[in-house]
């Protein structure tokens, strides 16, 4: 089960790139919102930026909530979404513990981890990984800006 | 959401304290940004009443493609301006378009005047206007910080955009500029000082609405072809590497980067202001306008000791090519530190940094030659002295005596009272940082927005040896019909190789504008004439337009300045405006 992971959101120059594009791929929406990965700053400009996704939990809490099995649990954490059996009752939003769920139209907007963000983002903040590697999480070595592994 | 019947229009009316939402307009014919402003202008524009009348509109417009293309990203601002009287544009990015687009709004409209000092909130589904009278006098970064408590909702964080004034927006400074998300601006022309009329401290839009996705598989395509090009190729590479600065050293090895109000024209110096030296020794971070991958918004970091015991403070600034010349190279500076020391100053007062940099050289070179003193200064102005020129700001800022509050409203105003006319470095407005030659000095004088962005007459004048007038004028012309379509798309111009005339169509095509695509080309020809008219309607008129002096005496790699040719291609481009405004 791969997982998406935003571990180098310090390079982050937020651009807004993969939330558009989760939006129009994935949930086939032209929105800042309707998507699995949104991007907030952290305070004005000068503080940087953050992603608001999907974390993976496992047990999930959002699933767990869900009174009608809209959301279930995925196997390897996260879960998996089914919009025709919500009834808009807003459980999951409140029980995510990272704020990751958006509620559109009632209906619950979140990352499930495909992973067709992860090219748009032109400096490499985003990446899809088997296991979540805990070094990985620690270490945000150099691969930026679409061009430079050229040099 | 953008359909080809009508725009959809937020205009909210100060003194009323009501708003409404407009079906506007024919978005076949007039496109968006540019366009859309002018037809605003043209319908609710007072063209006869001066400037600073309540009634006259302040416009905010976006385009077909904002949102839906990389680099589509920039917001046209259009009013009446106070520093001219004359219909004027000013163009920012930020966060604002896409604000603007996923709050479902094509245009802003603004008219009269709040009874107290306010702030306009605006979203798709919420509109308000909130008195702020506590904010008055407020420097541009805390009227930020506080409006973003004030304005914040649930998930507005990073969706929502603010764009404010400072204290020299409030004065009516002629060119106070209006600070969009700390690190962009509307800045030429007096946008801040429209504003400040309007009482009116800061706009908040949120983008919090959500539209089904246009097109199919043509949209996803060439969606991704765009965005391959202008992250997975050179072609906006410099733009993100050094960002405009790297044209410091280039311009300066061409003779045609203004020295010490334009008294030189190159200087060994350059080494220690260049896009090198910044990116090397002062660079923090690039971050991007909301919409656009190429992130060329480049952010230094300036660290000043207030006190013995090595305490510091830091502060982020962001610099670009021209306000780099502005603050730097026209002033005498040879610090990269002290290039962002008064970068920052501007910054808070909210003035537009080349008009600002521009006025005070004006204004030291006549205290050197003895036309003012440090009576009118209050503080001593000498080219390379970093201290003054940071109290000097402040003074330009807040308006502090009459000689200040008359260098407020530009350099020419402050010649006509003071004398130095002759070495004012003004084209239209005070001048940008291009002394390329004469093609260069007679666009500036004479074009829309009296700026570099009119056309690339800069570059003409680099490549073209011959002095050839119709060829000049044709290019002027020419130039800025395919900046028109650009600029009513509304696209970063950095992205005008990607964006060509035929990429623009298929764009639009993909997008279901296929009535758009079709008539781009008449459409933005008449955008063009249409914004000339305007500007002449508000009583400008090109056969007067004045070179001072000073371009005459500057030597750029061509050489001498050739006047005769400057004036030739001058006169010839005023006739080529009077026959696009009069059909
Ligand atoms: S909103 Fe839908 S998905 Fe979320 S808990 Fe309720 S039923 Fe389940
Ligand atoms: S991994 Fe897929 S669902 Fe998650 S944010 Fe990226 S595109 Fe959206
Ligand atoms: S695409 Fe990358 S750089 Fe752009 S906002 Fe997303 S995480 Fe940040």
């Amino acid at each position: 089960m791969k997982v998406l992971l935003a571990n180098r959101m310090e390079r982050c120059i937020g651009c807004h790139s993969c939330s558009l594009a989760c939006a129009r791929q994935v949930h086939k929406k032209f929105s800042w919102s309707m998507a699995g990965i949104r991007i907030h700053s952290s305070g004005g400009m000068t503080t940087g930026f953050e992603a608001k996704l999907c974390v993976a939990c496992n047990p999930a809490p959002c699933a767990l909530a869900c009174p009608t099995d809209a959301l279930t649990q995925r196997e390897g954490g996260g879960v998996k979404v089914k919009h025709s059996l919500c009834i808009r009752c807003g459980a999951c939003a409140e029980a995510c513990p990272v704020d990751a769920i958006y509620l559109g139209e009632g209906l619950p907007y979140l990352c499930i981890h495909c992973g067709r963000c992860v090219p748009f983002c032109p400096q490499g903040c985003l990446e899809l990984v088997d296991e979540p590697d805990k070094e990985a999480a620690l270490a945000p070595e150099c691969a930026p800006f679409g061009h430079m592994e050229e040099q | 959401m953008w359909t080809q019947e009508h725009f959809r229009v937020l205009h909210v009316d100060l003194t009323a304290r009501k708003s409404r939402v407009l079906e506007f307009g024919n978005p076949v014919d007039a496109l968006g940004g540019s366009g859309l402003a002018a037809a605003l202008y043209d319908e609710y524009g007072l063209p006869q009443e001066p400037a600073h009348h309540p009634d006259q509109p302040l416009i905010f417009a976006i385009g077909p493609l904002t949102g839906y293309y990389p680099l589509m990203s920039k917001v046209v601002c259009a009013f009446k301006s106070p520093y001219h009287e004359q219909y004027a544009e000013s163009h920012a990015g930020g966060r604002m378009a896409l604000a603007m687009r996923f709050a479902g709004y094509h245009a802003l409209m603004i008219t009269g005047r709040a009874a107290t000092l306010s702030v306009l909130q605006a979203g798709s589904r919420s509109m308000q206007i909130k008195d702020v009278h506590y904010l008055r006098g407020k420097d541009v970064f805390s009227t930020g910080k506080l409006l973003r408590s004030l304005t914040r909702s649930s998930d507005s964080r990073g969706h929502r955009s603010i764009i404010r004034i400072g204290p020299a927006g409030e004065k009516g400074s002629s060119y106070a500029c209006i600070n969009v998300d700390t690190y962009r601006h509307f800045g030429r022309l007096g946008a801040g000082a429209i504003m400040g009329l309007k009482n009116l401290k800061a706009v908040a839009m949120e983008g919090d609405a959500d539209f089904q996705m246009p097109g199919g598989k043509a949209y996803a395509k060439i969606y991704k072809d765009f965005f391959q090009k202008v992250t997975a190729t050179d072609m906006m590479r410099k733009y993100h590497d050094l960002g405009t600065p790297q044209n410091l050293i280039p311009l300066n090895e061409l003779k045609s980067l203004p020295w010490r109000n334009l008294q030189a024209t190159s200087d060994p110096a350059v080494d220690r202001i260049s896009g090198e030296t910044f990116a090397e020794e002062l660079l923090l971070r690039q971050t991007a306008c909301a919409g656009c991958p190429v992130g060329c918004v480049h952010i230094g970091l300036l660290r000043q000791q207030f006190a013995k015991d090595h305490e510091f403070l830091y502060r982020q600034v962001s610099y670009d090519y021209e306000p780099i010349f502005a603050m730097g190279s026209m002033l005498g500076l040879d610090a990269a530190s002290n290039v962002l020391v008064l970068l920052e100053e501007t910054e808070k007062v909210g003035l537009d940094v080349m008009s600002a940099g521009v006025a005070l050289a004006w204004a030291t070179e006549a205290l050197d030659t003895g036309l003012i003193s440090e009576k009118e200064t209050l503080v001593p102005l000498r080219f390379g002295d970093v201290k003054g020129y940071a109290q000097a700001i402040r003074h330009l800022g807040l308006a502090s005596n009459d000689f200040y509050k008359t260098l407020a409203q530009g350099s020419l105003v402050a010649a006509e009272k003071y004398g130095g006319g002759d070495f004012a470095c003004v084209l239209g407005q005070e001048m940008a940082g291009y002394a390329t030659g004469e093609v260069y000095f007679a666009s500036q004088a004479t074009s829309f927005r009296h700026s570099h962005l009119d056309t690339g007459a800069y570059s003409y004048d680099q490549k073209r040896k011959e002095q050839d007038t119709d060829a000049a004028v044709k290019f002027l012309v020419e130039d800025e019909q395919g900046r028109m379509e650009l600029c009513s798309m509304v696209s970063c111009l950095f992205a005008r190789s990607v964006y060509t005339h035929d990429a623009l169509q298929e764009a639009l095509a993909a997008v279901e504008l296929t009535d758009m695509a079709d008539n781009l080309t008449q459409a933005s020809a008449n955008v063009q004439q249409l914004r000339w008219k305007l500007k002449i309607a508000t009583g400008f008129d090109p056969h007067a337009v004045k070179i001072p002096k000073r371009f005459t005496e500057v030597e750029t790699w061509r050489g001498k300045i050739d006047e005769t040719f400057m004036w030739d291609v001058q006169k010839n481009y005023a006739d080529a405006i009077m026959k696009m405004a009069s059909t």
